[in-house]
């Protein structure tokens, strides 16, 4: 109930040192860079997460395939909580300026503000836990998307599961959208003479 | 701005190429996908640090035990403990930021950011308010959705997860929002 297996615990760690380090190397640790996403004068927030997922999908799909890794870890396609989770969650994105990694990330190197974010994320967490046996009566099932299969439903779905069309068109389409969007934004970089 | 030579060891630079860095974090997907069986993600061990903390002051009994709360009995199990995988991938992710910035002299101790004191003054006190007050707004988003940004938005994304694309659509779509409304276009002029 207390601990994971110690392999976990030093491999979760390591795993973290590595996030971490790149985070902070990416330059997503600061508070400039993430709200200059929003306000469309920085891009480096979707340069490094289009990339991410891009070379992510790759390997990870490539592995699923090939049998070396067994399941996914999706989470459950339940539209409205995704959704509004999503828009409430932008809202006090935009209003602290990190989101969870980068948050701690931003403690890490030294920001001051982001150790009151991070309390607040704490009294978020458990506001939510706190509201969960209510929501959980009909918001937290509202929309949810599932495919039933005798008498499993699974509604841990992918794109691929849900439309039946390869992950690798899904990929090589993602693949060609961040290529013509990282041109775009390098053109507009130049122009403004930001690089 | 960058007219100082930059450092041949690449782990003294400031900044590494943000694709790069993109690139990288995908094989670091890879790679926990493999040997952990575990996709990287941050805000459910938020869950688990409120559980302890609640623990702690003395309500244990709305985290473990026949009458917890449903929410911290469905996140904190036996198949996901107090102290899980996720919980030491944070401890890292700040390990890791200290050593980076630590590397390159890239430390910073802000207390209120440009942009912000330019639009809603100087006051630390406001400042830090407004944290603490996106920090559970979001956090309370990121449990609803089911996820964060590395949960839902790097992980899922991945994945191809239909739940993390319309987390991710909508997030953006309000953070653009909320920026807007919070600085204005005049803000643009002023990210700092």
């Amino acid at each position: 109930m207390w601990f994971d297996k110690p392999g976990l615990i030093i491999g979760g760690i390591v795993a973290g040192v590595v996030f971490g380090f790149l985070l902070q190397k990416g330059q997503v640790a600061k508070y400039r860079v993430i709200v200059g996403q929003f306000l469309f004068t920085d891009y480096t927030v979707l340069k490094i997460m289009l990339t991410a997922i891009v070379v992510g999908a790759i390997g990870v799909w490539g592995m699923l395939q090939l049998g070396m890794i067994q399941h996914l870890h999706v989470k459950p396609a339940i539209l409205a909580a995704n959704a509004v989770g999503g828009l409430i969650f932008g809202v006090g994105m935009a209003l602290l300026g990190y989101c969870p990694g980068t948050g701690v990330a931003a403690m890490g190197e030294g920001s001051r503000h982001a150790r009151w974010g991070f309390a607040g994320m704490i009294l978020g967490a458990a506001a939510f836990a706190a509201a969960f046996p209510v929501l959980d009566k009909g918001f937290m099932k509202l929309g949810e998307v599932a495919i039933t299969t005798g008498d499993k439903v699974n509604n841990k779905l992918t794109l691929p599961d849900l439309t039946g069309v390869s992950p690798w068109v899904y990929i090589a389409s993602l693949a060609a959208i961040s290529l013509v969007a990282f041109t775009a934004i390098g053109r507009w970089e130049r122009k403004q003479g930001l690089r | 701005m960058n007219n100082q030579i930059e450092p041949a060891n690449p782990l003294r630079r400031k900044r590494w190429n943000p694709y790069v860095v993109g690139a990288l974090i995908g094989v670091l997907s890879w790679i926990t996908f493999l040997t952990m069986d575990k996709a990287l993600g941050t805000s459910s061990s938020l869950v688990h640090v409120a559980g302890l903390v609640e623990s702690v002051a003395g309500n244990a009994d709305n985290v473990t035990g026949p009458a917890a709360n449903s929410y911290f009995a469905k996140e904190i199990n036996e198949k996901t403990p107090m102290f899980d995988w996720q919980v030491f991938l944070v401890i890292g992710i700040f390990i890791g930021a200290i050593i980076s910035s630590r590397l390159s002299g890239d430390r910073s101790t802000e207390c209120v950011p440009g942009l912000w004191s330019w639009r809603f003054g100087p006051s630390k006190t406001t400042r830090y308010a407004a944290a603490f007050f996106g920090g559970a707004v979001m956090l309370f988003g990121a449990r609803m959705a089911g996820g964060c940004t590395s949960g839902h938005g790097i992980s899922g994304g991945l994945q191809l997860a239909l739940s993390s694309w319309t987390f991710f659509m909508a997030m953006f779509a309000s953070g653009v929002a909320m920026a807007f409304g919070l600085f204005g276009k005049g803000g643009r002029h002023h990210v700092v």
